[in-house]
């Protein structure tokens, strides 16, 4: 099993730890995440019927709706939300919702970019601890 | 890069403007640290994505504001939300969850909004003009001010378009600054046949294809040989805001932006380009329906909201038919269009053909849809790709007329004459 740090860059800092959960398709939260349950539920996603509940979500952006950031506020205050998101750039409307889960719950979801060439490292299944300063270890399922 | 305020900011901040204002003001400064602005600017007019009901928490914020006494301090338009107040009764929405959507409702109406309740906000007279900053919420109604009207807005989340409208201010990121609304990506359409450029279903299926496609580079159309309709510009903008993360687009000799090519990629050249053929956009019409089955239990229209033009296209259409009677046929729309529609006279033929109306919410957003209802069809690419993850609801794509058609026949047929070569 192999280790790799690779550096994040927080756009809202935290620290979080969980399995990975990787997709390199571009996600919308409205129609596409079940804040009910954390079950990813857009039937045209690769990550459709996996649930993001804890987990690292490792997705490049989000796409479509700009109710995402709504989607994931109820995530957060129901506790269905994963522990952390990686993307590949900055997502406002992810930053969003963690900001006002700050105002309103002051629980802030821990958010972190990584260059797209880190990002392609990382694979569902790994196990990923990240720290305050967006350092992230994944212990690698897989050798390979 | 730092972000640096005013001093009307800094009071607005502080609390001098009130509690609610401070809240706005707050959350507001986060996201442009976030988003590395160097300044806040003056906007115009707000349009409020933060109406539709999700669940307690997007309540709870509402309710926050209102009760600190939120007020906009610009021209605000409300978008769809969670409750049809004149007809939920006759549909499938839990009273709890008709109470709920209604408090949402009523929060963000007391801070001095305008209630117009869709997502179409740029149908109704005071839509912004060319060149203004605006913090706009809903993403066809983004696409649609950016690319067709020329306006300047962000992307904007929910509960983020509220905290500009009370501050009046967005930061300056993005597609407020001029170099941003630049060109990146090149769709040559030259050789799609005319006839099918002027078919309505043309647009959502190119729209679909170019969310798809574009990714972060802002798109621009080349090769059109005809000008298309405003709601035809809706129903490509709101396709591509829906499959992708398109916020902008240019036509080249059609949108404001792009009198020439040159224009649209601001003397650049493209990043890349596309040669979209039909064969390209069959694909992509093909991805839209998610069923096997020529199965139909009800038609539905109107994402984004149906607008006037509509109104008179499908009166048209459907004026001395009658649809079967195991089908239903539902068009959404918001209370102004519909009420123009009345008083020209379009409403009776769709009465009479067995269509039913919603106002001031859709399928996506209100639980309105019965158990039974299982197999949709629509002309619209946004309720299509939303509704088999959103409403688990199986639904076929097709052109007005093969709506029409379908609902008239009790099952899904299509005409494919077009789409063939």
């Amino acid at each position: 099993m192999g280790k790799l740090t690779i550096p994040g860059k927080p756009i809202i800092a935290g620290s979080a730890k969980g399995m990975a959960l990787v997709s390199s398709e571009p996600l919308s939260f409205w129609g596409g995440y079940d804040w009910k349950s954390g079950e990813i539920t857009d039937r045209r996603h690769s990550l459709s019927g996996s649930n993001a509940k804890g987990r690292v979500l490792a997705i490049p952006f989000t796409r479509g709706s700009s109710t995402t950031t709504a989607v994931l506020l109820e995530a957060i205050r129901a506790e269905t939300a994963p522990s952390a998101i990686i993307t590949t750039s900055t997502d406002f409307f992810f930053a969003l919702a963690s900001i006002v889960a700050d105002e309103l719950y002051t629980q802030a979801l821990p958010l972190f970019a990584v260059s797209e060439s880190d990002f392609a490292h990382l694979k569902t299944g790994d196990q990923i601890e990240i720290d305050a300063h967006g350092n992230i270890t994944v212990h690698q399922q897989t050798s390979d | 890069m730092t972000l640096t305020l005013t001093n009307k900011d800094g009071e607005m901040l502080r609390g001098d403007h009130g509690a609610a204002t401070k809240m706005a003001m707050s959350i507001l400064v986060r996201m442009a640290e976030v988003a590395n602005a160097e300044e806040l600017i003056d906007i115009t007019s707000a349009h409020i994505d933060s109406t539709v009901y999700i669940g307690e928490a997007g309540l709870e914020f509402a309710e926050r504001l209102a009760s600190l006494g939120a007020k906009v301090a610009v021209p605000t338009t409300l978008n769809v939300s969670g409750l049809d107040e004149q007809h939920w009764q006759e549909w499938a929405v839990p009273s709890e969850w008709a109470r709920q959507a209604h408090r949402q409702m009523l929060a963000y109406q007391s801070m001095g909004t305008i209630p117009t309740w869709t997502c179409a906000p740029y149908q109704i007279e005071t839509r912004p003009a060319f060149g203004q900053q605006i913090a706009w919420g809903e993403s066809n109604a983004i696409i649609f001010a950016n690319s067709v009207i020329g306006a300047r807005t962000e992307r904007y989340p929910d509960l983020f378009d509220i905290c500009c409208a009370i501050t009046g201010r967005a930061p300056n990121i993005g597609l407020h600054i001029t170099e941003n609304r630049a060109g990146g990506l090149l769709l040559n359409v030259k050789d799609i046949p005319e006839n099918l450029q002027l078919s309505d279903d043309f647009y959502p299926v190119l729209g679909h294809f170019i969310g798809n496609t574009a990714h972060d580079q802002i798109p621009v159309i080349d090769g059109m040989c005809i000008v298309p309709s405003e709601d035809q510009l809706k129903a490509l903008g709101a396709a591509a805001a829906s499959s992708g993360a398109v916020a902008l687009f240019h036509m080249v000799s059609i949108t404001p932006e792009a009198p020439t090519h040159e224009a649209a990629f601001q003397g650049r050249h493209p990043q890349k380009t596309i040669k979209v053929t039909t064969e390209l956009l069959r694909e992509s019409r093909r991805q839209l329906t998610r069923t096997d089955s020529e199965r139909l239990d009800m038609v539905v229209l109107g994402s984004p909201h149906f607008s006037l033009a509509e109104f008179k296209q499908l009166a048209r259409l459907v004026a001395g038919k009658q649809k079967n009677p195991s089908v239903k046929f539902l068009v959404t729309s918001s209370r102004a269009m519909t009420q123009l529609a009345r008083q020209a006279g379009f409403i009776d033929a769709l009465t009479a053909f067995g269509a039913q109306l919603t106002v001031d919410t859709c399928i996506l957003t209100t639980p309105m849809l019965p158990p039974e209802i299982k197999y949709l069809m629509t002309n619209s690419a946004k309720f299509a790709y939303y509704a088999p993850g959103l409403l688990e609801r199986k639904i076929a794509f097709g052109s007005l007329k093969d709506c029409v058609n379908s609902a008239i026949e009790g099952k899904v047929i299509r005409d494919d004459s077009l789409w063939e070569n």
